[in-house]
């Protein structure tokens, strides 16, 4: 690649400046304009125009000498090209088509299912007696304050139900050998003493069992029997009992359990088992511990009960937890009025426990409590303090969360507490703490909360010995940017906060990009281990009378708190039809999937009503219930009152179980009136669509095409990479341009992706697994036919309209500046300060949120700065410093090399002035309380970073983007990839601003989701779809209403008897039911939502004799 | 002592604006009052006028049909087909004894959990304001003849 300024090559090919600008615009001289008014073009590009223009080629060679730029592209070449060779020699050639993956965690989980969903058979290796993790004894997850057991359950019922799932809990890891392709790994299964098959989860070997001991569920802060469940929505839910406490197997006497099991199940003499496992590749996400802190002597945890860490917090908050959802502090059962969270407790932390790094999550963690928290009590306003450091809310929507806290009054103060001491009475504590300005207080406090940080255990470090793969010296999987899922060793990969500290959202990226490696290096043996579940033969039930089955979801107290749900049982069980009801703390729950499956079987019953939360998120776990059971999955109606009801009329207890009568008589009276449907499949187009050619869509495209799904790249520009040209080095230290080289070398040659530059989406048609579209490229218009599409438009550095930029240009942005330090290297000697002001145009109110990567990025460039000249002066002005995770290290060697660090708040921002030629800054110094200028020769702004504002493609896809232009995703922890949209992903810097890492993360994260669809030839249409009645007339009103064009007007018969009908082609139909409101005699319908049944819902709801009948 | 008037709405919501931003209420716990019933729809597109006219004939003190914002719609533009209903709608309402202004169409997208809570509060104040729906009496009657 060759740079170049128009001045410049005009001089040197000895034409007018206006001749190469010519060349430019009318595409034949291929030149991407880059910063600074300058322009990259390939070599080869430029030899060919020298060429056609008679211009002698040597005079390339000058060109790069008149500017100036070394190219590093080839030296690096190299490598890369040893780095494919590397890569091809690893693909295995008769792999195994199965995975095992380590840890059932959410991030194990998530990335089982994937696997499992796209033919791969998968072994999942549980410690404990169940999966889930550390998620189900989380109360509510930032920054929707979705109850965290409501959103895992779901999958976790579906990965124990999984067909190619063999779920192994109680068992570990003990020996791997073998390669990629084919390991063998050796599994040391723990025994239970309770047989699976036999126990039927009724509890009673727990309830007789005398042996009490502190539960780990709830973090140690009540107690459990030997004889156990880990927690009450348990997968598997079968019980256990521990070894190491139970009186019988320690002391030989007891056998309590033994003597009441009414099955049977208890075994004594099972042993330990070791099993071989034959897999292709292997997933480590063994998840992570939290620190603790009974060594930090000053806070005192281990002496005060109302001290806690934020874990054991959040069982407190918690419904499942040991106060049942209603916050209560450990000394005294009262509930607290006054709470203090303290920040970065084993974490940044180098003086007590060696942790350098930031946990990551803690600051939102501490928020979500102090918001959820003022929920369940009721102190005065201003009761709840975080103490910090700095607040890293860098994720998506967690600005706004931080600041929605501060307007709800938490009180948030920066001060490191020195100490916490007891209060009187041996509750509450004193927590003593100095301020910014250097006052002294000592406060009382009914509870503080330690927000403890992640930890990689000895037990997390033995895996990685036992897997032999390289770690950092924290224990966190060494990985690259270019893949960091990748672990050292080939075929084995890694995710989750096993690679470091993170967040649901990236864990459950982390996870399915790593099942899209996986998928990559077995693909020759897709669908070698799998089975097809095979369901029960429907009972027929369409004609028979109703005999529903009702159940009811206190959701915790969710539900119950507000709703009289024993009021609602008992109004359910005099509706018609109704023929048995029950109440369950969780519907959700793998348990209660049983119990519905054993009531239908037990009362017969041929129709289901679940009255809980909303059927756009459980419809479809309720509906497999069904089809287990033999009954078709569309008898089933769900009643919302939850989300609908309980958590909007929490004020109206009374008029809100009156509602919920109303919902519940409304979804008895509408199943009543369902009917089977049955589902048609339809061919998938086994082809992606790849939107943005940057590092993320790159990076999209090769792994739908490494799983040998043929790919379309369509990119805006004339040249793939994005913004990965304007960067030099990622966090890491990796240089980007190999990357990136990387990536367009392998993208442009692959023989399954077709790229198209200069190119625009002109239409969108057709439905998931059947999308078409026109894309223009080059003035030719091309048909793209499409199962899915990923979308990776990527975002820009913003345009600064404060501190002088654009009036001086010393005042520049960071990829100016970066550029500037590239083409001048001598800058860091010729200058002798240099100012960064982050957060420019960023946590403001025009753009309420963090751009998250500029802090790392100013500090990186710092560094750099500072190592090639330790006596130039640099100052970061910021507001919080947020290297989360591992960057951390980043922001203290800056500090240890003397780079000097200012704080401001948004209320007393920087000034920048200029005195002659003399430029400076005003800024006011929070530590030493005193105004300070400085001079300097350059202000470099982290200027925010702003979508691509594509009106044209949201117009046509369709889509959803926050209140700044961000895509969102369908859910932000659980899909943190789906659009809403069925069929479409997101992918990189046009969801929210990311590192190059993430970005390649999320890209792979998509491909593995899409690729879920691509996997199969023919996919399962939905069943709602519209059908012609006997009414019809053939009127054809409804044909031209039809949006997908799904409704035909035909001629049948012969001459004697010909007449026109209507007929419905069901691939295009969408169900809309656009033509059922335009028909004006009933003649055309949608099934599940026909007029007969939406008729009911409307008399049900406003109790009319017509709807008891 | 009288009774507080208690009006009952008929919703219909759409599946992908309406009802997830009625879920999205839920999530983010804006409050309103308890006095719609909601009925989920594919499109609003899909609300047939005979089941607005029915829902105030049986009583009901409101019908509010909620979908898409103009140019979001899930089908392209169902929501601009259920809007060019609404005049007929209130014309035939009119005739038979009921002010228009029982009926409403409004549009919340998926993320507005707060301006869900909103229009429903607000309308449910209109509604209040109205009194109950006239027909709501001889229904009555009917009711308990039967």
């Amino acid at each position: 690649m060759i740079e170049f300024r128009v001045n410049k090559m005009a001089e040197l090919l000895d034409v007018h400046r206006n001749t190469i600008t010519n060349w430019i615009k009318s595409g034949k001289l291929k030149a991407a304009p880059s910063v600074a008014k300058r322009y990259i073009v390939s070599k080869e590009e430029l030899t060919e125009l020298f060429r056609e223009e008679g211009i002698p080629a040597e005079l390339i060679e000058k060109l790069k000498i008149a500017n100036g730029i070394k190219s590093n592209i080839s030296e690096n070449f190299k490598d890369i090209k040893e780095f494919v060779e590397i890569k091809k020699k690893t693909l295995p050639k008769k792999p195994i088509g199965s995975v095992m993956v380590v840890g059932g965690g959410i991030t194990g989980i998530q990335a089982g299912l994937d696997l499992a969903d796209s033919g791969y058979y998968v072994h999942i290796v549980e410690k404990s007696s169940a999966v889930g993790g550390v998620m189900p004894k989380i109360d509510k997850t930032f920054p929707t304050d979705d109850c965290a057991m409501c959103i895992v359950s779901p999958k976790l019922v579906k990965c124990v139900r999984h067909f190619n799932i063999n779920l192994l809990t109680l068992s570990e890891v003990v020996g791997v050998s073998g390669d990629v392709g084919n390991f063998t790994v050796k599994i040391k299964k723990n025994p239970r003493y309770i047989d699976i098959n036999k126990c039927i989860s009724c509890g009673i070997c727990s309830q007789k069992c005398p042996k009490k001991v502190d539960d780990e569920f709830n973090e140690g802060l009540s107690r459990r029997k030997a004889a156990y469940i880990k927690f009450p929505q348990a997968v598997p839910l079968k019980y256990s009992i521990d070894g190491a406490n139970c009186i019988y197997l320690t002391r030989n006497k007891c056998r309590a359990c033994e003597k009441f099991c009414p099955t049977g199940a208890i075994n004594f003499d099972e042993q330990e088992e070791i099993l071989n496992y034959n897999v292709g590749a292997i997933i480590l996400a063994p998840g992570l511990t939290t620190y603790d802190p009974s060594g930090l002597d000053f806070y005192n945890y281990k002496n005060m009960p109302d001290v806690v860490t934020n874990l054991e917090f959040e069982r407190l908050l918690s419904a499942s937890g040991p106060c049942f959802g209603h916050l209560k502090r450990p000394s005294d059962n009262k509930e607290p009025g006054k709470i203090a969270w303290i920040q970065c407790v084993g974490s940044r932390n180098i003086n007590r426990c060696d942790n350098g790094y930031c946990s990551s999550v803690c600051c939102s963690v501490a928020i979500k409590q102090a918001i959820t928290s003022s929920h369940h009590c009721h102190g005065e306003n201003g009761c709840r303090t975080i103490f910090y450091n700095e607040i890293r809310a860098h994720g998506k929507e967690l600005e706004k969360y931080y600041e929605n806290a501060r307007d709800m009054g938490i009180r948030f103060l920066k001060a490191m507490p020195h100490s916490i001491e007891p209060a009187k009475d041996d509750s509450g504590a004193i927590i003593r703490y100095m301020t910014e300005d250097g006052s002294i207080f000592n406060e009382n406090f009914d509870m503080v909360v330690l927000s403890v940080g992640m930890e990689v255990s000895p037990e997390i470090r033995k895996i990685s010995d036992i897997f032999k793969i390289n770690v950092d010296k924290y224990g966190f999987a060494a990985t690259e940017s270019i893949n960091p899922v990748e672990s050292s060793r080939p075929g084995v990969f890694v995710a989750g906060t096993f690679t470091g500290p993170k967040a649901i959202p990236k864990s459950v990226i982390d996870a399915s990009a790593a099942a899209c490696e996986v998928a990559k290096i077995l693909i020759e043996a897709k669908d070698t281990k799998t089975h097809e579940k095979i369901y029960p033969e429907e009972l027929v039930a369409d004609h028979a009378e109703p005999r529903t089955g009702v159940f009811i979801c206190s959701c915790g107290i969710n539900i119950a708190d507000v709703i009289d749900v024993s009021e609602l049982s008992d109004y359910a069980k005099k509706l018609p039809g109704v023929v048995y009801v029950e109440n369950n703390l969780f519907t959700c729950s793998a348990d209660t999937q049983a119990l519905i499956s054993g009531k239908i079987k037990e009362f017969n019953l041929n129709r289901i009503v679940v009255a809980a939360c909303s059927p756009l998120t459980h419809e479809i776990l309720f509906q497999e219930t069904l089809k287990e059971a033999g009954i078709n999955p569309y008898l089933i109606e769900m009643a919302n009152i939850r989300n609908q009801n309980a958590w909007v009329h929490q004020n109206q207890p009374e008029l809100a179980t009156q509602k919920a009568k109303d919902q519940l008589c409304m979804a008895v009276t509408k199943v009543s009136k369902n009917y089977p449907l049955f589902t048609q499949s339809v061919p998938v187009h086994q082809k992606a669509l790849v939107i943005g050619g940057g590092i993320a869509g790159m990076s999209a495209a090769l792994s739908l095409a490494d799983q040998r799904y043929d790919t379309f790249l369509i990119e805006r520009d004339n040249r793939l990479g994005g913004n990965a040209w304007n960067l030099e080095r990622t966090n890491k230290g990796e240089a980007v341009r190999p990357i990136l080289e990387y990536f367009i070398e392998n993208v442009e040659n692959h023989p399954q992706i077709k790229v198209l530059k200069n190119a625009r989406l002109k239409s969108f048609a057709g439905s998931v697994g059947n999308f078409v579209s026109e894309v223009e490229s080059n003035g030719i218009v091309h048909t793209v036919d499409y199962g899915v599409c990923v979308i990776a438009t990527g975002a820009g550095e913003s345009i600064p309209d404060e501190y002088m930029f654009g009036e001086d240009r010393r005042v520049m942005t960071q990829l100016q500046f970066e550029r500037e330090m590239k083409l001048n290297p001598t800058l860091s000697y010729k200058a002798k300060s240099i100012v960064f002001i982050q957060c420019v145009g960023s946590r403001d109110s025009k753009r309420p949120y963090c751009s998250r990567v500029c802090c790392a990025h100013s500090i990186k460039n710092a560094i750099k700065l500072k190592e090639a000249n330790p006596l130039l002066d640099i100052f970061i002005l910021h507001r919080d410093i947020r290297t989360f995770g591992l960057q951390e290290e980043l922001y203290k060697k800056a500090r240890d090399l003397g780079i000097i660090f200012i704080r401001y708040y948004l209320k007393n921002k920087p000034t920048v002035k200029r005195e002659g030629n003399e430029l400076y800054v005003n800024i006011f110094d929070p530590i030493s309380q005193q105004p300070l200028r400085i001079y300097t020769d350059y202000i470099v702004l982290a200027t925010a970073i702003e979508p691509d504002q594509n009106e044209e493609l949201s117009q046509l896809l369709k889509y959803y983007v926050n209140s700044e232009g961000f895509i969102n995703e369908a859910h932000p922890n659980l899909a943190p990839v789906e659009l809403a949209v069925e069929g479409f992903f997101v992918a990189g810097m046009c969801n929210y601003p990311k590192l190059i890492d993430e970005s390649i993360l999320q890209a792979k994260a998509a491909a593995s989701r899409a690729s879920l669809i691509l996997s199969k030839k023919d996919m399962q249409l939905d069943a709602i779809k519209s059908f012609v009645t006997e009414k019809c007339d053939g009127c054809a009103l409804c044909v031209d209403v039809c949006p997908f064009k799904a409704i035909k007007f035909e001629e049948i018969g012969d001459n004697r008897d010909k007449h026109k009908i209507i007929t419905v082609d069901n691939a295009l139909c969408k169900g809309c039911g656009l033509c059922v409101a335009t028909c004006p005699k009933g003649g055309i319908e949608v099934h599940g939502f026909t007029l007969e049944q939406l008729k009911s819902q409307v008399h049900a709801a406003l109790n009319t004799t017509e709807a008891l009948n | 002592m009288p009774d507080k008037f208690e009006p009952k709405i008929i919703g219909f919501l759409c599946n992908w604006c309406a009802y997830a931003g009625g879920d999205v209420a839920g999530v983010i716990r804006a409050q309103y009052p308890p006095n719609m019933r909601p009925i989920r729809v594919m499109c609003s597109g899909m609300v047939h006028p005979d089941l607005v006219v029915e829902a105030l004939k049986m009583g009901a003190d409101g019908v509010i049909i909620m979908g898409c914002h103009i140019g979001q719609c899930h089908y392209q533009d169902g929501n601009s087909k259920a809007m060019a209903r609404v005049e007929v709608v209130r014309v035939v309402l009119e005739d038979m004894g009921i002010e228009p202004e029982r009926f409403a169409i409004v549009w919340v997208s998926s993320a507005e959990g707060k301006r869900f809570a909103k229009v429903i509060t607000d309308f449910t104040d209109q509604i209040k304001t109205l009194g109950p729906n006239p027909l709501r009496k001889d229904f009555e009657l009917n009711f308990k003849r039967v």
